[in-house]
C-alpha cells in the first residue's frame, strides 16, 4: 500500500511539505518535480495566471495518476498538489513529490505524473498578458 | 432547449424530457455566459447529443480543440446514456501544471 497525498488550494504551496511527505527509508531515489509561473508565452510577456479547477473531479483524477505511480513504478509515496486562483510570476503552481526504491523509477514516475495530468486533470488555465487575456490550450 | 425524438408509448411517439443540470469551467464558462445551467434532453439521449446541441446553441464551442462531458465527476464516453439526476460537466481542453 502506498502513501497518498492530493491537495488543491488556493494558498501558497510549500516543497518542504510535499518533499517530507515523500521522505522514507525503504526508498533510494526521490523526485521532486516543481512548476511555476513563467514570465512570457511565445515570448510574449505574461502578467499573472488564474487557475481554476473542477476540485471533486480534479481530486479524483489526481488520485488516479498517483495509483498508477504506486502500480506501475512501485511508488512508496505520492505528493501532489495544485494551486488554484491568481498566481503572480514565479509562484508555484503544481508541486509532484516521489520516492520509489530505485532512482530511475523515480524520474519516470515523476514524469507520467505531470504529463498525464496536463492532460486528464480539470484544471484550467488563463493566462494574462499586457493587452487581455486567454485560457490556455482552448483552441487548436 | 429540447433535444430527441423521444420514444413509443401505446403506440403514440410522446416526448419525454428531462431536465439535466450542467456546469461549465474555463472558456466553457465564457461561451455559455455562466457557470451552472440546466438544458432538457429526451430520456435516452446520449452524450453525443448533449455535445451536439451545446454545439447547435453556442457556436463558439466548435472553434474549440475539442471539449469532453463529465458525468457524476468521470470522464465518459459519448455513448452514456444520461439519467435524470446527472451532474453533466462541460470540460473544454484542460490546461493545468
Amino acid at each position: 500500500m502506498s502513501d497518498i497525498d492530493i491537495q488543491i488550494s488556493s494558498k501558497p504551496l510549500n516543497v518542504p511539505i510535499c518533499y517530507d511527505y515523500v521522505s522514507d527509508h525503504r526508498a533510494g531515489g526521490n523526485a521532486l518535480f516543481v512548476g511555476t509561473v513563467r514570465d512570457q508565452t511565445h515570448g510574449k510577456p505574461v502578467v499573472k495566471l488564474d487557475f481554476e479547477a473542477y476540485k471533486p473531479m480534479a481530486v479524483k483524477e489526481m488520485q488516479k495518476i498517483a495509483e498508477t505511480m504506486a502500480e506501475r513504478w512501485d511508488a512508496l509515496k505520492i505528493s501532489i498538489h495544485h494551486r488554484t486562483g491568481t498566481l503572480e510570476l514565479g509562484d508555484i503552481a503544481v508541486i509532484i513529490a516521489v520516492c520509489t526504491p530505485h532512482r530511475k523509477a523515480s524520474f519516470e514516475a515523476c514524469q507520467y505524473a505531470i504529463d498525464t495530468l496536463k492532460e486528464t486533470v480539470p484544471i484550467w488555465k488563463k493566462e494574462y498578458f499586457e493587452d487581455g487575456a486567454v485560457w490556455v490550450a482552448a483552441h487548436p | 432547449m429540447r433535444v430527441g425524438l423521444g420514444r413509443p408509448i401505446f403506440g403514440q411517439y410522446i416526448r419525454l424530457f428531462m431536465k439535466v443540470k450542467i456546469l461549465a469551467f474555463g472558456i466553457a464558462k465564457d461561451i455559455v455566459g455562466g457557470k451552472a445551467g440546466a438544458m432538457e434532453f429526451s430520456e435516452n439521449a446520449t452524450i453525443t447529443q448533449v455535445k451536439e446541441a451545446l454545439t447547435e446553441k453556442y457556436p463558439d464551442f466548435d472553434k474549440l480543440a475539442k471539449f469532453s462531458i463529465a458525468v457524476n465527476e468521470s470522464y465518459q464516453e459519448d455513448t452514456y446514456v444520461i439519467k435524470e439526476g446527472d451532474e453533466l460537466v462541460i470540460i473544454p481542453p484542460v490546461s493545468g501544471g
